[in-house]
Parts: structure tokens; sequence; C-alpha cells
């Protein structure tokens, strides 16, 4: 008999299709496998019934000889950052614990009517602000992986750790994410799996909680660069309800795929190669161009000159943002209300947001209020939008002599849990690699290229140009076929 | 530029959250860690340089005039609003009085 978890979205939807099997036998492995994996913390809450209630329309339909959809019996994790309509969704704060959305996400909808149905919501950093999932309120993710000769527990990286941690440890086929600043990508890198963040405005932000606006975008988390073809075409398009939702046709991505570069040239950004940088990120970054030449490609050098401004921009810019978004919790219309005795108004604000947001959330709440107050705002925040400027600049300039850019996703695999959560600014130095691609909107995945001398999965990003989602799948599939990264933790849950 | 106790306790004010002894303990050499990190950006020559306010050129749309043209985001909807509220009455959201 078919073990349903290791089959990947096309392995289930054809299959589905085909009558080998029906989507309800495949979501109750799933809710199986999600009910015994309980000691990865990578879910707030399951939806056993959700999932099922979906397989059973999927398999009415199939029965019905009607059509089925792309993602048509396949159960998914959905990253507790997405509103979806009945099942409590907090971000991983207490602030937002016990919040039930009378409404669902755009991106949810879209892969509900695909065919997909839910396993649950997936931990994550709180308010998807972290790189390890350290700071959600619900305790950290571990990740599936250990490095050899080890239990000590790792990050699954972060904001999306459950949903890498999940799909890692075969919970589910896939998941979504979303990426601010490299919270698909990294956690997607040291977890041996694949995830893209597609051109901002491509994913409706509607229904996701926000945390800096100008950078949110949701993308898919999967097993390999198929299947995440496959998702975010389920995912992606115009949404009125998004004021910067991308009005522009879908391509039919997956069906597009093709790993030949011949005539295609690859970006080496010689910024990015850093002082003391980790010997097997090094290693397995050459190892990516020889793939890639294998492919076809030409690869060359090119400057991103502003590189090393790229991180504390972001570090001014997001958190900017976030202290406007998260000023809405005030304990008033939802989530939770610390009312000390005798308090008024604004004393009920301050105790509900001092007893509702995490350390890392207050942070960076304190840092966008203070770079947006009078007097430092153009010292601070205008001369991060124009660094943003350049940053952008700088990708415009490559992209005008390569097709695509290979650079490594992290400067390290995962680190233990604790290791670094006394340090902020070391765990922001984690998205060192991520974060320029971020502040210029373009899309960027990350493949899984090899496994270190721990045993534990390093990850290789493209970066593409605006709207150019299939040159990035394209250059991450020849990586795939080349990389023959089959490697997966083995059970200890 | 670096941040005293005091901003910081001010600043926690502005954004509404209260911050107790201990916790601005902890919180402002965090501030100044990351403020002297990001401090670097002051390097960069950005004298001619436009500030990036859309980060995809997108012109910006403007919906139809109409009430309820969407039914999730329109009217009629006060029950499923109020339906998270910590404290709701008689169809309105309930705080602490604020009038004396």
């Amino acid at each position: 008999m078919t073990d349903f978890t290791t089959l990947g979205i096309k392995a289930i939807r054809d299959g589905v299709a085909a009558g080998d099997f029906t989507a309800r036998e495949v979501a109750e492995a799933h809710n199986e496998a999600v009910s015994a994996a309980s000691e990865l913390n990578a879910f707030i809450v399951t939806t056993p019934d959700h999932a099922l209630a979906a397989a059973d329309r999927v398999d009415a339909a199939r029965a019905a000889g009607e059509e089925l959809g792309p993602m048509a019996g396949v159960p998914i994790g959905m990253k507790d950052l997405f509103a979806t309509n009945g099942v409590q969704s907090t971000a991983a704060s207490h602030i937002l614990e016990g919040f039930t959305p009378p409404y669902e996400s755009t991106v949810s909808q879209k892969l509900w009517d695909a065919g997909a149905g839910m396993l649950g919501k997936l931990n994550m950093d709180q308010f998807a602000m972290g790189s390890s999932n350290e700071t959600s309120h619900f305790g950290a993710v571990k990740s599936p992986w250990r490095k050899e000769g080890s239990n000590a527990a790792l990050t699954p990286g972060g904001s999306s750790g459950g949903s890498s941690a999940a799909v890692a440890a075969r919970l589910c086929p896939a998941a979504t994410g979303t990426d601010t600043g490299g919270s698909i990508r990294q956690p997607a890198a040291i977890t041996g799996i694949t995830g893209i963040k597609p051109t901002y405005g491509r994913c409706s932000r509607w229904g996701i909680v926000a945390f800096a606006s100008s950078l949110d975008q949701a993308g898919p988390m999967a097993r390999n660069v198929e299947d995440c073809a496959i998702m975010l075409g389920a995912m992606a398009g115009f949404d009125p309800k998004d004021s910067t939702s991308l009005d522009a046709p879908v391509p039919d991505w997956a069906a597009s795929l093709d790993a030949n570069l011949e005539g295609k040239t690859v970006g080496i950004p010689r910024e990015y190669r850093m002082d003391g940088m980790d010997a097997e990120i090094e290693a397995s970054w050459e190892q990516g161009k020889e793939w890639l030449r294998d492919a076809g490609a030409k690869v060359v050098d090119v400057s991103l000159p502003h590189t090393k401004y790229a991180l504390p921009a972001y570090y001014i810019i997001a958190p900017a943002e976030a202290s406007s978004n998260l000023a809405r919790y005030d304990g008033v219309r939802y989530g939770l209300r610390d009312l000390p005795e005798g308090a008024g108004l604004q004393d009920m604000y301050a105790a509900t947001r001092s007893a509702g947001f995490g350390d890392e959330v207050k942070r960076r709440i304190l840092i966008g209020t203070y770079v947006l107050s009078a007097g430092f705002y153009d010292a601070y925040y205008t001369q991060a939008q124009k660094v943003r400027t350049l940053v952008q600049k700088d990708f415009t300039d490559a992209f005008g002599e390569v097709d695509v850019i290979l650079a490594p996703t992290t400067p390290n695999a995962a680190f233990a849990l604790g290791e670094m959560s006394d340090d902020p600014l070391a765990m922001y130095l984690n998205d060192v690699f991520s974060v320029p691609a971020s502040l210029a909107g373009l899309p960027a995945m990350s493949v899984p290229a090899t496994l270190n001398k721990d045993g534990l999965p390093l990850g290789l990003q493209l970066v593409g140009k605006p709207m150019d989602e299939q040159g990035v799948l394209n250059a991450g599939l020849a990586i795939e076929q080349r990389a023959g990264f089959t490697a997966q933790p083995e059970k200890w849950w | 530029m670096s941040v005293t106790r005091e901003e910081v306790a001010k600043i926690a004010s502005l954004a509404r959250i209260n911050m107790d002894e201990h916790a601005l303990d902890h919180m402002v050499p965090e501030l100044n860690n990351i403020l002297a990190w990001v401090e670097q950006l002051g390097e960069v020559d950005t004298s001619d340089v436009e500030p990036m306010t859309a980060v995809i050129g997108q012109e910006l749309r403007l919906r139809d005039d109409v009430v309820d043209a969407d039914p999730k985001t329109g009217g009629g909807r006060r029950d499923d609003i109020l339906a998270n509220a910590p404290v709701a009455e008689h169809g309105f959201f309930g705080v602490p009085k604020v009038i004396e």
C-alpha cells in the first residue's frame, strides 16, 4: 500500500484524478501523521475535519465526473498568519489568541477553490517577526532534523517554521508560507525543502495579518520545484481587495517548466561573498554554478554594490511599517483585552499591548515608533527608503546583463534552539542573503542543494526579474535535477 | 545616535506599551545595539536619490463607489464585526468610560 505521506502535490492530485486512491485516504493518512507529531509543535491548531470535508468534496466531484482543480485532494498546512473562516487565527501571538475570523483570506480561499484541504494552522514566529520560530507565543517549533550524533533541538527557521518543519517531516505535502525578509526561503533552506516568494503583488495580501505591507508576500513551500509551481499558480492572481495586487495574468508556470538553460545567463553577485563565509556554504554555491553551467547557462559575476546596506535598511523599514500596522491591536475590537482595576482607555491600550505582544514584537514596534518620530524620520526612515531605491537599482542594472541570480539562501545551516535568542542582532544577520530580493520586490526561491558535514541541509537561492517566476523556477529545476537531493530527517518524534 | 532610558520610556508610551523597570533594563541596550548598527546607512550618498514609494510600479485603483460592492467588506456585517470583541454591548464595542 502506498504511504501517502511520501507523495507530493502532483502525485496526490494525479493519483486521485486517476482513481488510484481516494482523496479521503490521503487526508486520513496526513491527519494521522499530524496527530502523531505533536512533539514537533508545528501546528497551533489541527483541523482534521476541514481536510476530510475537502477530500470528500473532491471524491464526490470525481465520482460525478466533474473537472478537478489543480490542488484537488491535496491536504496542506496553513500558516497561522492567514485568516481562516471559523478557525482560530493568531499569527502565533497572545494578543490574537482566540480570534476566530468570520471570513477567509483570498489566498486560502483560492487554495480551497482549487481542491485543497486544511490539516491545521501552522506555528510561526510571532507576527512573522523572527528567523528561528522562537518568538511564537505557543512555543518554538522543533525541526525534524538533528545533527548527526546529537539530540539537540534545532530551529526549523522562521518565520514560516511550522510550515518548513511540517513539510520536511512529511506531515503535509505542502504548506503556505509568507516572506517579508526571507521567511519562506530561510526555513525552506535549513529544512531541505523548496519554497518560492513570488514578485511583490502576485499573491493577494487580503486576510493575511500584516507585518510590513510593502514587503509581505505569500508563497508555497513544498518538496520539489514542480509542486511549488502548481501551488503558486493556485495562490496567485489579481484581487481588487488588495490595493497592491498585480493586475496581470498568471502564467501556467507548472506547464512551462524547462530545465534547459541554454542561452540563459546566471549572475553571481560578488558582494555576497563575505569575509568569514562558511566554507560549506561557499562550496555549495560553487557546486550550484557548476550545475547551472551543466544545464547550459553561462555564469558571470555581477555587482550589487549596496548589498551590505540592505539589511540595516530592512530593519528600519520593516519595523516602521510594523509599528503602524500593529497599532490596530488595542483590546477594543478583537483579541486580548487587559483592563487593570480602575484603568481608563489609554491605560487599557498600554496594558493590553504589554501583555499581548512578545519581546521581539515590542522591540520592533519601539524601533519603528522611534524611526518614524518627529526629528528622526528623515535621518532613519527616509534614508532607508532611499537606500531601498539603490538596492533595487542594483538589481535592475544586474538584470540588464543576466537572467537570474544565484546565491546562498542562508549564511549557515540550522542552529540550535536557544543558540541566538539572546542576541537580536545576530538573529537578524541570518537574513543577510534573503533581504535584498525582498526590498526589491523580486521573485526568489530556495532549493535544497546538499547536506553539510553535520548532516544538515543547505539551500541555494535563485532571484529573478520582476514577474519572471518562470525563470526562477526553471533554474531551480535545473539545480534540483542535478542536486538529486533525497535526504530526509530520520523520524524521532 | 543612541537613546537614553528616558527616551525609550517615552517611545514605549507613544507606542502604548507598558514597560516596567526590568523591561527597560533589557530594552535600552538592545535598541542601542540595533541603532548603532543601522547607523551605517549614513555612509551612503543618497543626495540625488528618491525614496522608494512603490516597489513595483502600479497605478492606484479606485473601487466602484457602491455600498456593499463586496459582501465581505461592505456594510451589514455588524454582528460579524462584533463577534470577536472582548466586550460588545447593544451593538457597540464596549470600552472603559472616557468622558468624565
